[in-house]
């Protein structure tokens, strides 16, 4: 695969590969999507509209210029803007790729940080000497105002030119609390939410604070996604239990929505309000909830890439990496987008075997083998 | 009589465009007494600081919406402060030239300043936010939009021409969005206030009689419950 170098949400050209639940794969057009879902489905959507959340400025103790990157906090409550879970880096900006920036100066406890008009501390390491609880002072909506006009979206190198914040909101952004976009929802527009709605498929919505994707350090990289706080409309609940009543599949947009909802059905029976995901999911995960994923292209050996596991089997996967590589699909959150049905519903006793295999291989050293040859 | 546990109005989250004076500043005032949680945005830093500061539980804006590199900011102050939103009200308004001038004296710049203020602001602001608006409609409440129109969108008024023509657009692209938002449980209504006693009124007319025009407060009041008729028709989803 290519990396999508352009901040474009929407290309007219964009592809969706469909692995359906058989394991066949289907190329398609992405804009085709509601095609591809059948009356009495319900697409459930990540709505977190995007903080700009890389915020550039000085270690006051040494001088030296650093990059915060806010990646989590511990609720969404309106008011809940004063502390969270950072990555430092050193000097520089998102044009050095992340695994090359420099790291920051060594940081400790009470180490007061200015970023353009807002002033935080260090509150305390996290087991390592980048990730950090930060405290930033003063008043709320202060606080929101100072991160509005000095915040810069988190971005990656794979991208030349600076993103602005209406690049990284989706059409259904509402409230902001993701640190980077929910990008598997780029392919949603009102004509499509139009044609859902024409075709009988709901549409419905969570909140779900998508945290980081990549910090460039294998030790922190290994700890994604990091806790991430989800809110889940009663609206939403009722659609889901609506449309199980009725024979229709869920469809997560995202792989956070596939976390939040499975999150949320740990304990018993889908309740709204606000939880805390902290699960991974992987080839190991039985899902209570979700029936299919649309998700960007993700590489083999990414956390995301890991959740679709869940979906279907090793080998299943592997052709598909193949097919994404062999048909030119574009990688990264302004690529291309895949479509898996779940393969381990009811129907999937004949998979059996490859599924105890995959189970057998867990976290650690999994992904290697499933990169294609 | 309503008590406030009943009204529409309680717990609603609003968003005022020029917050700090004349329709706006009557808008929130009313809305906030009724038990509106509300968000306003103005150009003067030091006028939102005085307009919050007058009006605890408000949340004060700095922004111009304008300026096209605002917009995303002012949005998500609004949905930050809100935890999401109801009610964008888009009332504040660029006169064009002062003082008024004929449409062939008007330069192209100071058509293109109304257009901002009036058409591409409203339009972008709305885009902006409409996925809270729409998030709140999901949500089983019917989320609205009024941009403030002006009789001058309807009626060629000699010497209003820059200022007309931006609210006759506005007021057309409302009754689009509105039929193509519909669905989605979103409303956009444009309203016109009729002549009021405001800073606006004052540049375009200086001579005007205060006495003859309405009082913002009173021009606020069918507003107001426009707003609480319109949410009012929840649809329990």
């Amino acid at each position: 695969m290519r990396a999508a170098a352009v901040p474009i949400q929407r290309p007219r050209d964009a592809r969706l590969l469909v692995i359906d639940r058989h394991g066949e794969l289907h190329h398609a057009a992405r804009a085709q999507l509601a095609h591809w879902l059948r009356p009495g489905d319900l697409l459930v959507a990540n709505d977190a509209a995007t903080l700009p959340a890389s915020l550039h400025g000085t270690h006051l103790r040494s001088g030296a210029a650093i990059e915060v990157r806010l990646a989590g906090r511990p609720s969404l409550q309106v008011d809940a803007v004063h502390d969270f879970t950072a990555v430092v880096f050193g000097a520089g900006d998102f044009r050095t790729r992340t695994e090359d920036r420099p790291a920051p100066p060594p940081l400790s406890a009470g180490d007061r940080l200015q970023l353009g008009p807002l002033q935080a501390s260090v509150v305390r390491l996290l087991d390592h000497p980048r990730l950090v609880e930060l405290h930033v002072d003063g008043d709320a909506d202060d606080i929101r105002a100072g991160i509005a006009r000095h915040g810069r979206p988190i971005q990656y190198a794979h991208l030349p030119q600076a993103l602005a914040l209406w690049d990284v909101w989706t059409r259904v952004a509402a409230q902001p609390v993701a640190f980077e976009p929910p990008s598997a929802g780029f392919l949603i527009d009102w004509q499509m939410l139009h044609t859902l709605r024409e075709r009988a498929i709901g549409f419905a919505t969570l909140t779900h604070a998508a945290g980081l994707s990549s910090t460039g350090d294998p030790a922190l990289d290994a700890r994604l996604p990091f806790d991430e706080p989800y809110h889940l409309p009663a609206s939403t609940v009722r659609a889901i239990a609506d449309t199980r009543r009725s024979g229709g599949r869920i469809v997560a947009l995202g792989t956070t929505v596939t976390r939040a909802l499975e999150h949320a059905a740990q304990a018993g029976p889908l309740r709204a309000g606000e939880g805390l995901a902290n699960q991974r999911l992987g080839p190991h995960s039985r899902l209570q909830v979700v029936d299919a994923i649309v998700s960007g292209t993700h590489e083999p050996g990414s956390s995301h890439h890991a959740l679709l596991q869940a979906f279907v089997d090793a080998a299943v996967l592997r052709r598909a990496d193949a097919a994404l590589a062999a048909g030119g699909y574009r990688t990264h959150e302004f690529g291309d987008s895949v479509l898996v049905e779940n393969a381990r519903s009811s129907q999937r006793s004949p998979r059996q075997a490859s599924r105890t295999i995959v189970r057998s291989i867990e976290r650690p050293g999994f992904a290697g083998l499933l990169r294609p040859a | 009589m309503n008590t406030l546990r009943d009204d529409p109005l309680a717990g609603l989250r609003v968003a005022i465009t020029g917050g700090t004076s004349g329709l706006g500043l009557a808008l929130l005032q009313a809305l906030s007494a009724r038990g509106a949680r509300v968000a306003f945005v103005a150009r003067d830093a030091a006028r939102v600081r005085r307009v919050a500061h007058d009006l605890p539980g408000s949340h004060g804006i700095v922004g111009d919406i304008a300026r096209r590199d605002d917009i995303h900011p002012i949005a998500l102050q609004v949905t930050a402060a809100l935890g999401g939103l109801d009610v964008l009200v888009n009332n504040a308004s660029s006169l064009g030239p002062v003082p008024l001038a004929l449409l062939a004296d008007t330069e192209c710049e100071d058509l293109e300043a109304a257009l901002a203020a009036n058409l591409l602001g409203p339009f972008r602001l709305g885009k902006a936010l409409l996925g809270a608006l729409a998030a709140s409609a999901r949500g089983g409440a019917t989320s609205l939009v009024l941009n403030i129109s002006s009789d001058a969108a309807v009626t060629p008024y000699p010497g209003w021409g820059a200022y007309g023509a931006s609210k006759a657009a506005l007021h057309h692209l409302s009754r689009i969005w509105d039929a193509e938002l519909r669905e989605h449980g979103v409303r956009v209504f444009s309203v016109d206030p009729g002549d009021m006693d405001t800073p606006l009124h004052a540049l375009a007319v200086p001579d005007a009689d205060p006495a003859a025009l309405q009082r913002p407060a009173d021009a606020a009041r069918p507003i107001v419950a426009l707003i609480a008729n319109t949410v009012a028709h929840r649809e329990v989803a």
